[in-house]
């Protein structure tokens, strides 16, 4: 604990000697960072450049103000005999604090323009990639290349809930991170599918609201291969502050050789749809699948928030027929935070998910769900 | 002069009456204070709340539901409960005796003003306790989180909001036409006391915005209930729609909330420096142009919500040019100081710490206008730390300074310099504590609202949590204090009660009267 503290006065002391230099240590999660991230593209170097120069100006104008204020509060105190004068006005003086302010402004306003049109400065992408926000997850489709894929928090809810020790990535590991090449211009189109939510890369200086039924634009370009961490910066319910962004950045030949195995991994799972699924294999998939897309709402054990999130166990749609069960999760539910998962989940996770929603938990209704099942209705829509 | 006011000794029944009943000013005032107070108390409880799961990474004492529900409901108290009627509760007090008048021009819409309150905040706090919780969607309630997925107490949110409109709008127009019509003759307007002058600019503004509120809380009713799409996209809506209006609320709002205190702490300063207030007609003017600014920078709430980029840079520009007359502000109370005869009382401590605080608020105000900038700062902890270092040294330093200030004037007792100026170190040091780390935890990315977060911003959290522990303690300092001196201060028998205080308020008794000015006062 003294450690700490000491660590802490002593970042504090850096920050006084070396303001600029401390942003350089880029991707450092280091407990002590202080500043804003220098980053690693042109538009977060701009953002932390128009930052320090405002840090600086304010801290002029602070030193000056505030040093002119404790001058006075010194020297025209009562108890060293000060005898207050009458003035109350001064025209030039008056004049010139409000136009020197405002030219100090006008001033400062150029480069701020500078860089505001650096972070819209999104033409001519090598690569699109939209990023949708769900509940409380994202999705990566690669434009123009036939892959899409889920990422979403992959620390266990022991480590949150203090059950386990907490990993040295806590609530900054995602099962399947973003994947782009350096060197190569890319362009976010982010929207969302539920309620707002907002993509953020620190680093990238990217930071775009995911609106439903609207697309924001934001861009990156980087040199530096390496993992960059980001978060969801609008609150969008109970799983806000779990669905970490991780990005990672790889040279130009890992991150073909990545593309093309998630082309082949996609093409292989068409071919396995049709495949019949045993009930111990789907049980496990489904845990697995309800953990993480599920539990958040109606809780690992079934039961729900009263109230809020209604109870799967005993429920009448798990219990009732298995058409009905599956079209609430390719559907969704009118009005409520019950989402479509047809676009997030593949076939075999909702077959999974279904299977182990009808089986857990005392449900017992002894059918088996299998993809062709979930196939079947989504193609009879 | 008419009988006075019931007290104990007339039994509960007259003593209760007299509350519920009453059209008196000062009678008001005090229950708006006392109910704010009561309030804050009731906020600062939700605030520990939160900082004390933020204590550590993980949850450890709530879950995060029920963390949405304290950051939400800890965002309105504060804001619609505690500082709003904090200052009209001053309002009434003060204005009728700084103008020279007898009481508000409309009495019994005061009184209705104040009664409705209470009732907008039971059936606020009610909704903890109802099956899916309270609201849990921010104090800004954005579409469609506050719509289509909220709980179902929403709709007594959006009463409760209503109401509490209602009560704002009452008292705003009370505080215009009581200065417009009321005033003592030879009190012109440029002779007003600054606190007077920054109240009816706030009240005008009030009038503006809260229908604004108002039209938000109703489009989000009729889509709840009514099967509208105001803002629903799947419906044709725009869920920026509605950042749209909150913000056009939203932004006067702030400025709602710190333009009387200025006004207290213009009144403070030029006394505890026995000099008058320097640039008074600056000041004036300045109030207005931030009011009427305070109309056209809502949008800077909004730079990453996909603007185009000409509408960026308008707000950008727009929100930069606020410094200018907030700098007047600060340059005018520091000059007033400026070769003065100065003393630190516990007032006056707390008005140069709102200085110096608020004007450190406003420097990270200026950095959030540069829209590149807020791009990395938007809905982070620097953010948070911005606006408590407006609001809390901001607005309720100031009232704290207000309520030791005028507290000798109202009860006629003076209370314990020490202990006050005891409170206000421990103040200062707590709030310092809990809110100057959270602009690190900001620029290195923590997101606001989060009910946990990674292990890198474990440090600088336990700071915080400590500091606002230590903050919080200062508060039942402060309710100690003013209890004590009610019940034990010594007793205060002049006038003037400061040395160096100007204005009618300090011409008439102290305690002051029940009823005071049955007869204008001349002012030359």
């Amino acid at each position: 604990m003294l450690k700490r503290a000491q660590a802490l006065f002593l970042s504090l002391l850096s920050l006084v000697v070396s303001l600029p230099a401390l942003g350089s240590a880029v991707v450092e999660t280091s407990t002590r960072q202080l500043n804003m991230p220098q980053g690693v593209t042109e538009v977060s170097q701009a953002a932390y450049d128009i930052h320090m120069v405002m840090v600086w100006v304010c801290t002029v104008i602070g030193v000056g103000v505030f040093g002119f204020m404790f001058y006075v509060m010194y020297a025209h105190r009562k108890s060293r005999g000060a005898v207050a004068e009458n003035f109350h006005e001064n025209l030039v003086v008056e004049l010139l604090w409000t136009i020197v302010p405002t030219i100090i402004l006008i001033v400062m306003a150029f480069p701020a323009t500078t860089a505001l049109l650096k972070v819209y400065d999104t033409d001519n992408p090598d690569i699109e990639i939209k990023v949708t926000g769900y509940q409380w997850k994202w999705q990566y489709e690669y434009l123009g290349e036939g892959v899409k894929f889920m990422s979403e928090l992959n620390t266990s809810l022991d480590e949150v809930y203090g059950r386990e020790p907490k990993g040295e990535h806590y609530l900054r590991e995602v099962t399947e991170p973003l994947v782009l090449p350096v060197g190569k211009k890319v362009r976010f189109l982010v929207t969302g599918n539920d309620v707002i939510h907002s993509w953020w890369v620190p680093d990238f200086g990217v930071k775009r609201d995911a609106v439903p039924g609207l697309f924001t634009s934001g861009w990156a370009k980087t040199d530096e291969p390496g993992i960059y961490v980001g978060e969801c910066t609008e609150l969008c319910g109970l799983g806000h502050a779990f669905m970490p962004v991780v990005v990672e950045v790889k040279e130009e030949a890992e991150y073909n050789e990545w593309l093309a195995g998630k082309k082949a991994e996609a093409a292989e799972y068409a071919s396995t749809i049709g495949k019949q699924w045993s009930a111990e294999e789907l049980m496990v998939r489904g845990e697995e699948v309800y953990e993480r897309s599920c539990a958040a709402c109606h809780q690992s054990n079934g039961e729900g928030i009263p109230g809020v999130f209604p109870a799967l166990k005993d429920s009448p749609i798990a219990l009732g027929p298995m058409v009905g069960h599956i079209a609430v999760l390719i559907d969704g539910v009118a009005g409520t935070s019950m989402q479509s998962f047809a676009d997030q989940l593949s076939e075999v996770d909702i077959a999974a998910v279904v299977h182990y929603e009808r089986n857990a938990w005392d449900n017992n209704v002894g059918d088996v769900t299998q993809p062709l099942d979930v196939l079947n209705y989504k193609q009879s829509k | 002069m008419a009988h006075g006011p019931a007290t104990l000794a007339d039994g509960w029944k007259a003593y209760i009456s007299r509350w519920v009943f009453t059209t008196n000013h000062k009678d008001i005032g005090t229950l708006y204070l006392w109910f704010s107070f009561a309030m804050f108390i009731l906020g600062g409880a939700f605030a520990m709340i939160i900082r004390a799961e933020l204590f550590q990474p993980g949850m450890q004492l709530i879950k995060p539901e029920f963390f949405n529900q304290m950051t939400t409901m800890h965002g309105l108290v504060m804001v619609f409960g505690a500082i709003m009627p904090a200052f009209v509760g001053l309002a009434n007090w003060m204005i009728p005796l700084m103008i020279g008048a007898p009481d508000m021009a409309l009495p019994r819409m005061n009184n209705l003003s104040f009664w409705i309150l209470p009732f907008a905040f039971a059936i606020l706090t009610s909704t903890l306790f109802m099956e899916g919780g309270g609201p849990n969607f921010g104090w800004t309630f954005y579409a469609p989180l506050s719509t289509t997925y909220a709980p179902e107490s929403v709709n007594f949110f959006i009463f409760a909001i209503h109401i509490m409109g209602a009560s704002s709008i009452m008292g705003s127009i009370n505080i215009i036409a009581t200065v417009m019509n009321m005033r003592a003759p030879g009190m012109t307007y440029m002779k007003m006391p600054l606190f007077v002058w920054t109240w009816v600019i706030t009240a005008f503004l009030l009038v503006a915005v809260m229908p604004v509120l108002a039209g938000a809380v109703t489009m989000m009713l009729m889509d709840i209930n009514f099967g509208t799409s105001f803002f629903n996209a799947a419906g044709g809506g725009d869920p920026v729609l509605f950042q749209h209006v909150f913000w056009f609320f939203g932004h006067p709002e702030v400025y709602i909330i710190i333009l009387p205190a200025f006004g207290v702490v213009s009144q403070i300063i030029p006394t505890f420096s026995r000099k008058p207030l320097f640039g008074y007609s600056s000041m004036v003017y300045a109030t207005a142009a931030i009011a009427f600014l305070s109309f056209v920078v809502w949008a800077h709430h909004m730079f990453t919500v996909g603007m185009p980029i000409a509408g960026e840079l308008y707000f950008m520009y727009a929100t930069m040019l606020i410094a200018v007359p907030t700098g007047v502000k600060v340059f005018n109370w520091i000059t007033t100081m400026y070769k003065g005869s100065l003393t630190f009382e516990t007032p006056m401590l707390f008005s140069i710490a709102f200085v110096i605080l608020f004007t450190f608020g406003g420097f990270t105000g200026l950095m959030l206008s540069i829209a590149a900038a807020d791009m990395q700062y938007h809905d982070t902890y620097f953010v948070v730390a911005h606006f408590h270092y407006v609001m809390v040294a901001g607005a309720v330093f100031s009232g704290t300074a207000a309520i030791y200030y005028w507290l000798p004037k109202w009860c006629g007792k003076m209370y314990n310099e020490t202990m006050g100026q005891v409170q206000f170190w421990v103040a200062f040091v707590g709030f310092n504590i809990a809110f100057m780390p959270q602009h690190f935890l900001g620029l290195a990315g923590m997101p606001r609202r989060y009910a946990d977060y990674g292990l890198q911003f474990a440090d600088w959290n336990m700071v915080s949590s400590v500091g606002a522990f230590i903050y919080g303690g200062a508060q039942i300092m402060l309710l100690f204090n003013v209890i004590m001196t009610i019940r034990n201060g010594k007793p205060v028998a002049d006038e003037k009660v400061w040395e160096g205080a100007e204005g009618l308020e300090w011409t008439v008794a102290t305690p002051a009267p029940y009823h005071t000015f049955a007869k204008p006062p001349q002012v030359k």
